[in-house]
């Protein structure tokens, strides 16, 4: 028997020649098989080998053994579209064609993501010349026709304090049939920067790939570069790093309450919780100085330790601000008007969050039981455990209601862990990356599954570095939870899944 | 309805009395205004500015310089510097209203100055806003939003963010400027009605922060439009941005706090 896939768990690096390169037709029998029987694609994406050739690899995970499997094709201009068989791979394909010039074909819906040039000179997905200008947003879009059928577009620039993206509905009156999302106007090129290093400027652009996950971000690469030096960050290290990740989750899920709460024009909640986010960011603040946690995880631990003091002090806050939180987001739930708004409203059925291979709490709210920091825990998560919060309706009230379950659960898990915090040192120094190997990073930030995947070259330089962000995953889920609702629910919509536009920018 | 009201109570009245009242509590940990002692620096040796990550430390005549405007406020040249070189402290009040301003050396920085007269008296107490992401990482972002709770009260200065350019008397601009967001950011200035000022928050939007030199962006928003007001961060505290603005409207006065 042939060997189809290389194993690994999260955060274990493996060599690039154990990686099975397979041929075209093997590798996509391989996802689909690993897919159907429940695995999950992390992540596909392209590596040029030569001016000819790109390498891609897909990363799947099984739950159940904690595995993550790593396989290879060599493609050239063009290859068979994986998407007709594994619908998850539609965005990441959309992906490669446009920084590679690689055609899928059989792409039932194939256009750029981020409107940038092609890194392979000479080869465009869509036969573009050479130093043509690519205008964001302007490209084909599903039109629906008929008698009074109208097309809302809204964006780039939105009307409130909002990263940009265009939509573009096809209504019948105020009913939505279609929305089609195009971002890529936060497009910043990060990716290409990482090439080369790590070095003294890496870490920044982890920390602003999204800001509001700087921690989850930062944490990944941090795990990535530290399992390729073979030197894990001590235990308080990993400990400090699982407290602000819940901080920023605590911070991010009390925010998005309140601005669900906006969205029907329920005043309290909105008006606590907005104050109540900022009380959790300014927790944050009390570790590291910086509300966003910049500054807090570095390569081979964190910055900043903390004593007795200041860790009842962060203890002392989360209570007072949880109780307060509690105060205002079971308002939600006893107020028969938001009731009413949240329940069925924007739903997204369970098999198409399965098969689109939705991610995070959006995810957890079609039903889904997932989560990295249970299935494939790494760093503290490795000891401490937070149950799994699920809802099976996955619609606007459901995405409001894990995210309360994870704030409590959240709120206790950052007092337990303080009080009971490991001995030791906070801070290691790296040695040299391992060369030739490649790396899987997981990390369940606020929003899902962060995937980070390093490969280095014969040097320990990264020769790659790929990020993931969860909104990548779930930017299609919006689009689907506004099929057949009125036009006038897309911003509850919309606030119920609150996804990066620059996380899934790079 | 008994249980909203009795909630009402519990949570209580919240916004801070800034700028009048006892001064805002700054966690100790938090990296403001970077204070430089040259008089202790060795001789050759550049340790702060190969630390910097956005090369914000520049050594002049032997001597580091701080540009905030590129400065991530990580810290790195202060604890790369063996003498004590450099240090932040934990004054929030940073911006300025020119891009030579936010260079900090031996003295102190310029600190933001107030409109002149006349547009003081056309925006001092009513000033609508409209804000543009050009490739911000949503920090800069919730920083900005988070004025408009009962915490800061934005509104109580008569300062509003608007949804439209037509509305606006000018830009609150984050993020370095993509590619992908410079005609957006072109034609939102053009929208907008004359006289009209550009405030210019964070690191990115000043000098393209961890982004400068990548092709994809411009380095800032002074190479698109020009700008009246910087606010250096990476994000800016709120308190931050909301002082650089009350200096702007003069409703801080300069020798103030």
């Amino acid at each position: 028997m042939s060997i189809n896939h290389c194993c690994a768990s999260n955060c274990q690096p493996v060599a690039l020649a154990d990686i099975p390169v397979l041929a075209g037709e093997a590798f996509e029998q391989e996802l689909a098989a690993q897919l159907r029987s429940g695995c999950q694609l992390s992540t596909l994406f392209g590596q040029a080998r030569t001016a000819q050739t790109v390498r891609l690899y897909a990363v799947t995970g099984e739950t159940t053994t904690a595995t993550l499997r790593v396989f290879a094709t060599d493609v050239s201009d063009r290859y068979p579209s994986l998407t007709p068989a594994c619908p998850a791979a539609h965005w990441f394909e959309r992906e490669i064609a446009e920084q590679w010039g690689v055609k899928p074909e059989g792409h039932p819906w194939l256009k750029p993501i981020r409107f940038h040039p092609s890194y392979c000179a000479g080869r465009d997905a869509w036969d573009r010349k050479p130093g043509e200008a690519i205008a964001p947003g302007v490209t084909d879009y599903f039109r629906v026709a008929g008698q009074q059928v109208h097309e809302v577009a809204v964006g780039p620039v939105h009307a409130g304090i909002i990263e940009p993206g265009h939509f573009r509905f096809q209504c019948l009156g105020e009913q939505v049939f279609h929305l089609e999302i195009e971002l890529g106007y936060q497009h910043r090129g990060i990716e290409r920067r990482l090439v080369g290093g790590p070095d003294k400027r890496t870490i920044g652009s982890m920390e602003t790939l999204a800001g509001d996950t700087t921690i989850g971000h930062s944490t990944a690469y941090c795990q990535a570069i530290e399992a390729l030096a073979g030197r894990a960050a001590s235990l308080r290290a990993q400990a400090l790093r699982a407290v602000a990740l819940e901080l920023e989750r605590l911070a991010n899920h009390t925010g998005d309450l309140g601005a669900l709460a906006v969205d029907i024009g329920f005043l309290p909640t909105s008006a606590y919780c907005g104050r109540l986010r900022g009380d959790f960011l300014n927790t944050s603040a009390v570790l590291c100085g910086s509300r966003f946690g910049r500054g807090l995880v570095r390569p081979g631990g964190v910055a900043f330790d903390v004593d007795q003091q200041r860790s009842e002090e962060v203890q002392s806050r989360v209570d007072a601000t949880f109780r307060d939180v509690a105060g205002a987001v079971n308002l939600l739930w006893h107020s028969p008007s938001v009731m009413a708004r949240f329940d069925g409203t924007g739903t997204v059925p369970r098999a198409v969050c399965d098969e689109l291979g939705m991610v995070g709490l959006a995810a957890r709210a079609c039903g889904v039981d997932r989560d990295v920091r249970r299935d494939f825990p790494a760093g503290f998560f490795r000891f401490a455990q937070l149950p799994v919060s699920t809802w099976h309706t996955g619609d606007v009230f459901a995405r409001a209601y894990v995210r309360w379950l994870e704030v409590q659960r959240s709120a206790r898990f950052v007092v337990e862990q303080l009080r009971g915090l490991p001995r030791g040192d906070v801070r290691r120094d790296l040695g040299p990356l391992q060369p030739e190997s490649l790396v899987v990073s997981l990390v369940e930030g606020w929003r899902g599954e962060i995937c980070h995947v390093a490969i280095t070259d014969g040097d320990g330089r990264f020769a790659h570095y790929k990020v993931v962000d969860p909104s990548f995953r779930n930017w299609i889920g919006l689009a689907m939870a506004l099929r057949n609702e009125p036009i006038s629910d897309f911003p509850v919509c919309n606030k119920s899944f609150n996804l990066s536009y620059c996380g899934h920018d790079l | 309805m008994f249980p909203i009201l009795a909630e009402r109570l519990r949570q209580g009245h919240r916004t801070l009395p800034f700028p009048a009242g006892e001064p805002p509590k700054i966690p100790d940990r938090f990296r403001g205004l970077p204070v430089i002692d040259a008089a202790n620096c060795s001789d050759g040796c550049r340790r702060c500015a190969a630390a910097c990550p956005t090369d914000a430390v520049t050594i002049l005549d032997g001597k580091p310089r701080l540009d905030m405007g590129r400065c991530l406020f990580c810290s790195e040249c202060a604890n790369g510097c063996p003498d004590g070189g450099i240090a932040f402290t934990s004054d929030y009040r940073l911006a300025s209203r020119t891009r030579d301003g936010l260079r900090v050396d031996e003295h102190a920085f310029q600190r933001a100055e107030a409109l002149d007269a006349q547009a003081r008296r056309l925006f001092g107490r009513s000033l609508h806003l409209r804000q543009v992401s050009a490739g911000g990482c949503n920090a800069c972002e919730a920083d900005i939003n988070v004025l408009s709770t009962v915490v800061f009260d934005l509104g109580r200065f008569g300062i509003q963010i608007v949804a439209s350019p037509r509305h606006a008397d000018g830009l609150i601009v984050t993020g370095p400027v993509t590619e992908n967001m410079h005609l957006a950011l072109q034609k939102t200035y053009e929208a907008t009605p004359s006289p009209k000022i550009v405030i210019a928050v964070g690191a990115c939007a000043i000098s393209g922060g961890p982004f400068a030199g990548h092709p994809e962006q411009h380095n800032g928003v002074d190479s698109v439009i020009p700008v009246d007001l910087y606010i250096p961060g990476c994000p800016p505290h709120p308190l931050t941005i909301l002082d650089g603005l009350l200096r702007l409207l003069g409703r801080i006065p300069p020798a103030g706090r």
